[in-house]
């Protein structure tokens, strides 16, 4: 559904991303992994319509999407987390899922300011939806909490909610695991995999946790310094030369 | 530390003396042609140096007196405090709000004509700080020029009853959407900024209003203003001693009462009430729908709510037009409670003091902007005798209010949501 050929982004002097080429397929978890500073956020930037690429073509669901305003692209259906979390901080958790189906409510403004049947059935509906998400995640009892309040681990989790209730056909997660723990590590791991079994989306992913990576991707991409170096299963991936020299050079 | 202090407390003493001593120390007397400059007498000199010793004290122990300032409790402690049932403390919260309306239908008839004069000028601060509320606590962008679409409302008034000799009633929903529609124009061009650079830019363009109404003499009667505007009627019943317009009535003959200059100060009064009211609860309306949702999502964090499908265009021009749209309807009753207005009513400080409240009352509050609304407006009034120290007690109070409260009076309160578990 998604396929990225030969994207290249140059900030300056600097090629971040240069010629990386991958493709999610329907009911998939595709994994982008690679050494700090390689490019990957940057890849997820030019998917998502933050920046946009010097070169290169981004497909989804046939339709060129390069260059398009990144409130469009979210609108098709590929939504993304943040490395660095960015939720609504003064907005309960509820609000924050709220914000995210504006798309689903009857934004009319006299509507909603009468009240209208139709608007009601909507808005029912969304808070339906936000109830179901966050009983998923385990938040259902914070959904008045405001989202800044919440502990790390929660902030995460609320994260992916929220782009869940805007019932995506690809999630985008960038380092989801980062600075979780172990156990919390674990249930994400569950959590994404049913993302994929039970609600038939496909994920892109950013991640450093290899052992998560490894357990749970379908295909692996690797890109160095911007580069890519190589691509294929998690097995493929594991035997490579030189992914091992590159990790091991990192290391 | 202490000897820090010591020096900073004298460097602030000495700057003191240096602003204060030429300011006031020395006077100015015009003797024939020739101006001479004479030492203001002993006391005033006394004062002065009594001021620096004041100063130089509140530096040196600034940060005890700060701290024992601090830890006054607040009047409204904080929010978590009780845990009362949410259904509960809204039930209770609308039924005060309720009759502190029905109070405020039924005081003008006791109270000076005076007084319901004032409080007509609250209910159009009231409006204001709503209506800018929406802009600055709400959607988060820093408005300084808020007052020009207070004056497209007001000229509009003013100039359509001049020049068509349209009345109040059909002026407000013209005016309103007149000044929504400069807002809508003033927005495009503000789309990408933020912060300090939106504030100028919008900051200059309160003035090139202000200094448009100023020149355009032909058209606005330039500095001297435009006068005659129209009270508003009631079902075509005039509040005039004599009826001004055709086909009228007057308001005293058709109840058979005899004539009072007071009909018409509170019927305006009871005409800005209850436009504040609706104000209040379109305003109260919309932050519980999507708009008023993406309005705080944007100004929480512009990034994400981009990567969720949010426009940033929509977002930002729906806020500026929905806050210019209350600020015209403000400026219609503010030009029929007048009767005459000029581009003197509408200067950066009439900016500043609407963004005051809502930063007094806290951003985003509705109730804490009309609290705000009601002390900045009414405050001066009774502090009248010290008129020339107004703008210091009102600076002051702003510091004090900064360092106590920096939250406002009545910080916002999210909306309490019950979800039904889902299966
Ligand atoms: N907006 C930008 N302007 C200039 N350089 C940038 C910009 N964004 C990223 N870069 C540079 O591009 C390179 C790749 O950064 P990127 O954030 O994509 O790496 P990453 O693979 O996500 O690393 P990490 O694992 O640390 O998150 C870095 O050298 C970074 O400094
Ligand atoms: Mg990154």
């Amino acid at each position: 559904m998604l396929e990225v050929q030969n994207l290249s982004m140059r900030f300056g002097g600097l090629l971040a991303v240069d010629q990386v080429s991958l493709d999610v397929q329907e009911h998939e978890i595709v994994s982008i992994i690679g050494p700090n500073g390689a490019g990957k956020t940057t890849v997820f930037n030019c998917i998502s319509g933050f920046y946009k690429p010097t070169g290169g073509k981004i497909l989804f669901e046939g339709n060129e999407v390069q260059g398009k305003p990144d409130y469009k692209i979210s609108r098709l259906g590929m939504v993304r987390t943040f490395q660095h979390v960015r939720l609504f901080g003064q907005m309960t958790v509820v609000e924050n899922l709220l914000v995210a189906q504006h798309r689903h409510l009857n934004t009319n403004l006299i509507s909603g300011l009468i009240k209208t049947p139709d608007y009601r059935e909507r808005e029912r509906k969304s808070l339906d939806r936000a109830a179901y998400w966050l009983d998923r995640v385990g938040l259902l009892e914070l959904a008045n909490r405001e989202a800044g309040n919440l502990a790390y681990g929660q902030q995460r989790r609320l994260e992916i909610a929220r782009c869940m209730v805007t019932e995506p056909k690809l999630l985008m997660l960038d380092e989801p695991a980062a600075g979780l723990n172990p156990a919390e590590t674990k249930d994400l791991n569950q959590l994404i995999v049913s993302l994929k079994e039970d609600y038939n989306v496909s994920v892109l992913l950013i991640e450093h946790d290899m052992s998560l990576v490894m357990d749970i991707s379908d295909r692996i991409t690797v890109i160095n310094q911007g580069r890519p170096l190589a691509a294929g299963t998690p097995d493929e991936v594991r035997q490579n030369d030189d992914v091992i020299k590159a990790y091991l050079g990192e290391a | 530390m202490a000897a820090n202090n010591f020096r900073h407390a004298l460097f602030c003493a000495i700057i003191t003396l240096i602003i204060s001593y030429p300011i006031i120390g020395f006077n100015l007397e015009a003797q024939g042609i020739s101006v001479t400059l004479t030492g203001a007498d002993t006391s005033t000199v006394v004062l002065v140096l009594l001021a620096a010793v004041v100063v130089f004290l509140f530096q040196l122990f600034r940060d005890q007196i700060m701290g024992g300032l601090k830890s006054i409790p607040s009047p409204m402690p904080k929010t978590q405090k009780e845990p009362m049932a949410e259904n509960k403390r809204a039930k209770i919260e609308s039924w005060v709000l309720t009759g502190i309306v029905v109070l405020a239908l039924f005081w003008p008839f006791f109270v000076s004509r005076g007084a319901v004069d004032l409080a007509t000028l609250v209910l159009i601060y009231v409006m204001l700080a709503l209506g800018l509320n929406v802009v600055v606590g709400l959607a988060g962008l820093l408005d300084l020029g808020y007052v020009a679409f207070y004056a497209v409302g007001a000229y509009t008034f003013a100039l359509l009853s001049q020049y068509a000799g349209i009345s109040f009633w059909m002026a407000l929903p013209i005016g309103a959407c007149l000044a929504a529609l400069f807002g809508l124009v003033l927005g495009f061009p503000v789309l990408r900024l933020r912060g300090d650079y939106l504030a100028i830019v919008t900051l200059g363009f309160g003035e090139i209003i202000r200094i448009l109404l100023n020149n355009w003499t032909a058209v606005t009667g330039g500095p001297n203003g435009i006068g005659g505007i129209p009270d508003p009627t009631l079902f075509g019943m005039e509040f005039g001693r004599r009826v001004r317009e055709e086909g009228n009535t007057s308001f005293h003959e058709t109840f058979g009462i005899a004539y009072s200059g007071e009909h018409k100060v509170i019927f305006l009064y009871l005409i800005a009430l209850v436009l504040a009211v609706i104000t209040a609860l379109i305003i109260r309306r919309f932050m519980r729908m999507p708009v008023g949702r993406a309005w705080e999502a944007l100004r929480e964090d512009e990034i994400a709510a981009r990567s969720l499908g949010l426009s940033r265009t929509a977002v930002k021009l729906s806020a500026f037009t929905i806050g210019a749209f209350f600020a015209g309807f403000a400026g219609t009753v503010f030009a029929s409670k007048q009767g005459f207005i000029s581009p003197e009513s509408f200067v950066f400080l009439e900016s500043a003091i609407i963004l005051a409240i809502v930063v007094l009352g806290g951003m985003g509050s509705q109730l804490g902007v009309v609290l705000a609304a009601v002390a900045v407006t009414i405050l001066p009034e009774l502090a009248r005798e010290f008129s020339d120290y107004r703008m210091l007690v009102f600076g002051a109070a702003m510091v004090l209010m900064m360092v106590w409260r920096p939250q406002g009076l009545m910080p916002m309160r999210r909306i309490h949501i019950e979800l039904r578990r889902q299966e």
